[in-house]
């Protein structure tokens, strides 16, 4: 009778490369100048990190209502409690200021949903987005009809303005981009050289120049008396530079779609439009969102610029009251609220944009 | 299609009507498209024209030769008021290209420390590095200007409470003072001498690349080039009795008076631009290295290659590849960035000529227009090199 060789258990690991040890072991310390590294990097970490929560939260003051308040070593947070209001509405009226607040919400209501992979309607939300909702704002913040009081542009400023110039630079910018985009791939030799010729050129120039010709140049252009408020000025500005981006973005979307959809459509026997709207630009824009959202968090970070031509946004209020004689050292606090205000949205932008990079990746 | 002849007769397809021909179409759009950007610029010149003419403001170029009358706080070029309008641009046209080209070079150089220290197997190491990624990136590139400018270096002390190191080098609100190097008699040699030094490396470097290919065996160039750089001109230097003495800033009553410094918005500026564009730059370097395939490496490991030639000779040469493009908008990019020194008030093209130039002269359409035009030539022509470079290094496929 023969009997099988089984082969004994297998011996575990030695301890040392497995569980919290052995990580450590192959993260922290494997060479001796990883572990020089770890530990003088950690040390300098631990201590920064102390001092900035130190001055953020354990030495800073909160309560009060002026400078007064402040006189520990750490963050006056005083300052942006005071001028919060100013931060997110700018000199909008305060009795009015429920009008922005819907604005808000509504456009929270309308985006939550995309952070959801199986919400209903995602669709239906996104073309009240580009079509409904801009309306319904304008006319909220603005004002002047059914009995809402009008409120001048003059006033608007901090986060809502942000939130204005960048929504409308987008929305804008699409379409524009995208007639740039087939322009540039089209065969018509003029269209073609117009089309480029457009795109290189702002996307050629930074956005400060563009916005000081909006505002410098812009009166020029125009017959006699025709007179633009800034905040309009400043919105075709950006509109031109960023549709120039959107076209790049497009393009390259355009030029992702295999030869044979363009052949297919022409077999249908559709014509140009019909089959850039029903085969083309639905495969090709569905690829290009990461790219409009990176686009978005840009043109997000851009908007900053026009508190050089005296528009005051979430930066531009900061700025303003970080010079206002009636704070004083209140710099470091200001910036850093805005760069908070700022990062939060970015970085959820870029993570989103993120998400759905990888859910588009269907290839390879 | 219903028009197309029906029966095997005919020879010829029948041809469309003009309105259906897609060749008259085309010439019909085009021509169109032409009248309409005609009709558009001639409108804008027609209307530009006449509120010029209301407004009393000439057209042309001769305000260039006019004085300018303002100063400018810093230049790299002699300028004072007497100077023309034509002088402010060419001094904020050299600043603006300073900053540009500091920053480019900065950038680089932490953006590739940053990006590889991100795919570093030690892991305080590489979360440090992701940190540093996501927060830079995503907070506007002005309000970093701002921070580091109002922030930091404004609330620095004031002269008299400089921070010293040995007396020679003092940080405050003013600026940062440095000696000032005095070439003396005789130093002339050691740049001759460098430059010397340089082409015989260059040369040194195509033997050696020439042998190699011929019988295999290797040279060390790196050891015997950077010997050759520094040795050569410190030869010179020593031979010539060291002809180089420095300025040291004094600390007098109100100022400080002698050595170099840089003034406080150029280290603000450029810092934001560095620290900015590096954290892309990273990303970047980052993926480069990422889409050369593993199988890369461990092929190079199976030929026997170290861990330093793995790197030197088949890593870095396939991730430049991917690198490239994208690094050359990012440098674009900052170019463009550093018209943002306006709003903290460093000299650039921007702020001198478009800002104070515009507002005393009037001259919008030229000054804008002047003003677009070096952005686009500074853009085309670091395109052009960069596609040079990428041509040279790009995939010679069959």
């Amino acid at each position: 009778m023969t009997t099988t060789w089984q082969p004994s258990p297998d011996l575990p690991p030695p301890a040392s490369t497995v569980g919290a040890v052995g990580w450590a072991r192959s993260n922290l310390f494997s060479t001796w100048l990883s572990s020089v590294f770890t530990v003088v990097l950690t040390l300098v970490t631990v201590y920064f990190l102390w001092q900035i929560l130190d001055w953020g939260i354990f030495s800073a003051d909160l309560a009060g209502k002026d400078q007064s308040a402040c006189d520990g070593d750490g963050a006056c947070w005083v300052f942006i409690k005071d001028r919060f209001n100013f931060f997110i509405y700018g000199f909008y009226p305060d009795a009015e200021q429920w009008r922005v607040n819907v604005m808000f919400i509504l456009l929270a209501a309308l985006i939550f949903p995309h952070f959801f992979e199986n919400a209903p309607y995602k669709k239906a939300l996104g073309w009240i987005f580009l079509t409904v909702y801009p309306v319904v704002s304008g006319v909220l913040l603005l004002g002047g009809v059914f009995g809402l009081e009008f409120v001048d542009t003059d006033k608007w400023g901090g986060l809502m303005l942000t939130l204005v110039l960048s929504y409308v630079g987008i929305v804008a910018a699409l379409p524009i981009g995208i007639l740039l985009a087939l322009g540039r791939r089209s065969e018509m030799p003029v269209i073609r050289t117009i089309c480029v010729a457009f795109i290189e050129l702002w996307r050629g120039v930074p956005l400060i120049s563009v916005l000081f010709m909006a505002s410098v140049m812009l009166p020029l252009f125009l017959p006699e008396g025709t007179n633009f408020n800034k905040l309009l000025r400043a919105l075709i500005g950006i509109t031109m530079f960023q549709s120039a981006y959107m076209a790049e973005v497009v393009r390259g979307g355009l030029q992702a779609i295999p030869r044979g959809q363009y052949e297919a459509a022409a077999a249908l026997g559709l014509g140009y439009w019909r089959s850039m709207w029903l085969v083309i630009l639905p495969q090709a824009l569905k690829l290009v969102i990461p790219g409009v959202v990176n686009t978005f968090i840009a043109l997000f970070k851009d908007t900053t610029l026009v508190l050089i031509i005296g528009l005051f946004e979430v930066l531009g209020g900061v700025q303003a009251a970080v010079i206002d004689p009636a704070w004083q050292n209140v710099a470091a606090e200001g910036f850093v609220f805005a760069a908070f205000v700022y990062w939060i949205f970015c970085f959820a932008m870029s993570r989103y944009s993120q998400a759905l990079e990888r859910k588009l990746d269907t290839g390879h | 299609m219903a028009d197309q002849p029906t029966s095997g007769g005919g020879s010829q397809p029948s041809k469309p009507p003009p309105w259906n021909d897609p060749a008259v179409r085309s010439i019909v759009f085009q021509a169109l498209a032409l009248v309409v950007l005609g009709w558009f610029f001639w409108t804008i010149l027609n209307n530009t024209l006449a509120n010029m003419e209301t407004r009393g403001i000439s057209t042309g170029f001769a305000f260039l030769d006019r004085a300018a009358g303002f100063g400018i706080l810093m230049s790299l070029i002699p300028y004072d008021e007497s100077n023309s309008y034509g002088r402010t641009f060419v001094v904020g046209l050299l600043n603006t290209v300073l900053v540009a080209f500091l920053g480019i070079i900065l950038a680089t150089v932490l953006g590739f420390i940053i990006g590889v220290a991100r795919l570093s197997n030690n892991w305080v190491i590489a979360k440090l590095a992701t940190v540093y990624v996501e927060v830079v990136r995503n907070v506007p590139l002005l309000l970093q200007i701002f921070f580091w400018y109002i922030a930091v270096l404004q609330a620095l002390p004031g002269i008299r409470q400089s921070i010293t190191i040995g007396d020679s080098l003092y940080l405050n609100n003013r600026g940062f003072f440095f000696p000032k190097p005095v070439f003396g008699d005789g130093f002339g040699l050691v740049w001759i001498a460098l430059i010397i030094a340089v082409v015989a490396a260059v040369g040194l470097r195509k033997w050696a690349k020439h042998r190699l290919d011929q019988t295999g065996q290797q040279f060390p160039v790196f050891y015997a080039s950077t010997g050759l750089i520094v040795g050569l001109p410190l030869i010179a230097f020593l031979v010539m009795g060291a002809p180089l003495t420095f300025e040291y800033a004094e600390l007098q009553r109100f100022r400080l008076a002698g050595g170099a410094s840089v003034i406080p918005e150029l280290m603000a500026l450029l810092w934001a631009l560095t620290m900015y564009t590096a954290a892309f730059i990273a990303e970047i370097v980052r993926a480069g290295i990422l889409a050369v395939s593993h199988g890369q490496t461990e092929a190079s490991r199976a030929l026997g290659l170290k861990n330093s030639q793995t790197l030197q000779l088949v890593v870095i040469p396939q991730a430049m590849r991917v690198i490239i493009p994208p690094l050359t908008s990012q440098y674009l990019n900052l170019t463009k960035n550093s018209s943002l020194a306006t709003a903290i008030g460093y000299p650039d093209l921007v702020s001198v000529f478009m800002g104070t130039t515009l507002n005393q002269t009037g001259q919008a359409v030229e000054i804008v227009a002047m003003t677009m035009a070096v952005y686009l030539s500074i853009s085309l022509l670091i395109s052009l090199v960069m596609n040079i470079y990428n041509r040279k290094m790009a995939l010679v496929e069959r």
